[in-house]
């Protein structure tokens, strides 16, 4: 049964995998209940930093009860959680959020958009739509667009093995040059749905890509969290409608989301 | 045997451990992590006489050893707290304290009115949020103020009520003592301690609000402090909370005066801590043979 709870779990591997940016595989229960597109609070063991740093399950090992994280280092938590070695005991909360609604992706040509460190919870999604996990029905296609910072393609390797993979960079050392919008259109790439993760500024420019084809997009946000269970009211998202939840028009992220269908955010 | 219970205005609590206002929600999201029959009482996040939306994000931050928080006391009106929050509460065997907040005294008066008739046990009032314009902080801040609302409040409240008090005072005793004259039947402190923090690298304000309210362990001495002062300068029972992370931080504000404890933005880091503070007691009143908990209560002077 899923539960939220929080563990002493084991580091099984890490690695830097591009500039700043780790690969950690964590031994947990917690595998057993992952959804792609949930996400994990993960404890410091400096004290001063208090709050969970929630980073996104990229990949789901059930069989050897593992999950893995993709994250970049972006402060003293992460930084501490950068220098963990196998057999590290790690404290992490979870599993956090709604995650996808692999549903949607049944019968449809699908995009699947990360770009940066929003790269990492397509893969677990890709995974899973291609294995047609929870027996919702095939995706009639899946194309995966992803925008890095330059050539340093994390993560580009494994999503291949689960759908056609399609790369733009910042710098214009690998694809197409520019960001997940710009490989769309310089590859006149379409599709029926779109799942996506990364910075605001993409996530809003899908939204009115979506909208003006009149497409399904489901976005994951991110936002400062203190809880990660609902209760602080700290990570927020306007919402275009009242929420049932908190009878303003307000959603929680860590809870409701963090994926959202783009229309019924104000992004 | 040990006995645990502590008494606040006529109530028994079966323990003297309670969660801060606003850390807990209304108890449901960590019903999942704690047994609320465990709890002394659960203290709900504040609730208005209509919808509030609240600040802009960000709203949190972390600081060394805390955090900063600008929520803007998001709540969706009494009416859906009476429908959902309390039904939900009354099938626990804990104390019900319900946090009521507004803008104007007669928001507040609103609020008491249609908690009149509900099944909760006390109402405590926050006259001291930092990060709401005219969210009652005026009150909070000003002994003639607090005095006034306090006295307006209490005159219509049906449960008794603790007016939670505001570290952003120069004298914490005077405003506890404010509160005492208008006749509260306890206090609490301490609410937030006012604080900022700049993104360096985006030269911006961490917090949308701009400020916000400091929480965390790194407020425990101040808030160890203001709860002494405050209960050696009033007969009236205090709950103490700012901090407290554990049961040593817990007994810590009872032997300065407290007669009931809270657990706030622990809460956030171990959602286990108010089980976890509960037991920590009861092995400290194991070890030094004491009988009744509330012997200890103010002891240190």
């Amino acid at each position: 049964m899923e539960q939220k709870r929080k563990e002493t779990a084991v580091v099984y591997k890490q690695q830097e995998i591009a500039t700043e940016i780790y690969d950690m595989w964590i031994t947990t229960s917690l595998a057993a209940q992952a959804k792609p597109g949930q996400f994990i609070s993960v404890y410091t063991h400096d004290k001063s930093a208090l709050l969970p740093r929630p980073i996104s399950i990229c990949e789901t090992d059930r069989e050897n009860g593992r999950l893995r994280i993709v994250y970049r280092v972006a402060g003293k938590g992460t930084a501490e959680f950068s220098r963990y070695k196998a057999g590290r005991h790690i404290d992490i909360l979870g599993t956090l959020g709604n995650g996808f609604p692999l549903e949607k992706a049944k019968g449809k040509k699908v995009f699947l958009m990360g770009g940066g460190i929003g790269i990492p919870p397509m893969l677990e999604l890709a995974k899973a739509i291609a294995n047609n996990a929870g027996n919702e029905g095939q995706a009639a296609s899946v194309d995966i667009i992803v925008g890095y910072r330059d050539k340093e393609l994390f993560l580009a390797e494994d999503l291949s093995q689960y759908g056609k993979v399609h790369i733009a960079t910042e710098d214009g050392s690998a694809g197409t040059k520019g960001n997940v919008m710009d490989a769309i259109a310089a590859e006149g790439l379409e599709a029926d749905v779109i799942f996506a993760c990364g910075p605001m500024p993409m996530l809003r420019a899908i939204k009115k890509y979506a909208t003006e084809k009149g497409m399904e997009a489901y976005i994951s946000l991110e936002e400062r969290m203190a809880c990660g269970v609902g209760a602080c009211l700290g990570c927020v998202v306007k919402t275009r409608e009242v929420d049932h939840h908190s009878h303003v028009n307000n959603a929680r992220i860590c809870t409701d989301g963090p994926v959202y269908a783009a229309q019924d955010v104000e992004i | 045997m040990f006995n645990t219970q502590i008494t606040i205005a006529g109530v028994t609590f079966k323990n003297p451990v309670m969660t801060a206002s606003g850390t807990f929600g209304s108890g449901m999201e960590y019903s999942e992590f704690v047994d609320l029959n465990s709890l002394g009482a659960v203290v709900t996040k504040g609730v208005a006489n209509v919808p509030w939306e609240g600040n802009p994000t960000p709203r949190v931050q972390e600081t060394y050893g805390g955090m900063l928080n600008a929520i803007g006391l998001q709540n969706p009106g009494i009416d859906v707290f009476i429908e959902r929050d309390i039904p939900f509460l009354r099938q626990y065997d804990t104390r019900i304290i319900v946090n009521v907040c507004g803008r104007s005294a007669s928001d507040y008066v609103e609020v008491v009115e249609k908690l009149a008739d509900q099944p909760v046990d006390m109402l405590e009032i926050n006259v001291s949020c930092p990060n709401v314009k005219h969210g009652g902080i005026a009150f909070g801040q000003d002994p003639k103020c607090l005095f006034d609302i306090t006295k307006e409040i209490k005159a219509k409240a049906r449960q008794p009520i603790i007016m939670k008090l505001s570290p952003n005072v120069t004298d914490i005793a005077e405003m506890a003592k404010a509160a005492e004259a208008a006749g509260s039947d306890a206090i609490s402190l301490i609410n937030t301690i006012t604080g900022m923090k700049i993104d360096i690298h985006k030269r911006t304000f961490a917090l949308a609000n701009k400020t916000g309210g400091l929480s965390g362990p790194a407020i425990k001495p101040v808030a160890v402090r203001m709860v002494y002062q405050a209960a050696n300068a009033v007969k009236i029972p205090v709950i103490g909370m700012g901090g407290i992370a554990n049961a040593e931080d817990a007994i810590e504000f009872m032997l300065a005066g407290a007669t009931g404890i809270a657990v706030g933005a622990m809460n956030f880091v171990n959602p286990y801590t108010t089980a976890e503070v509960v037991k920590g007691i009861e092995a400290y009143m194991h070890r030094y043979h004491i009988e009744n908990i509330s012997d200890i209560i103010g002891t240190v002077k």
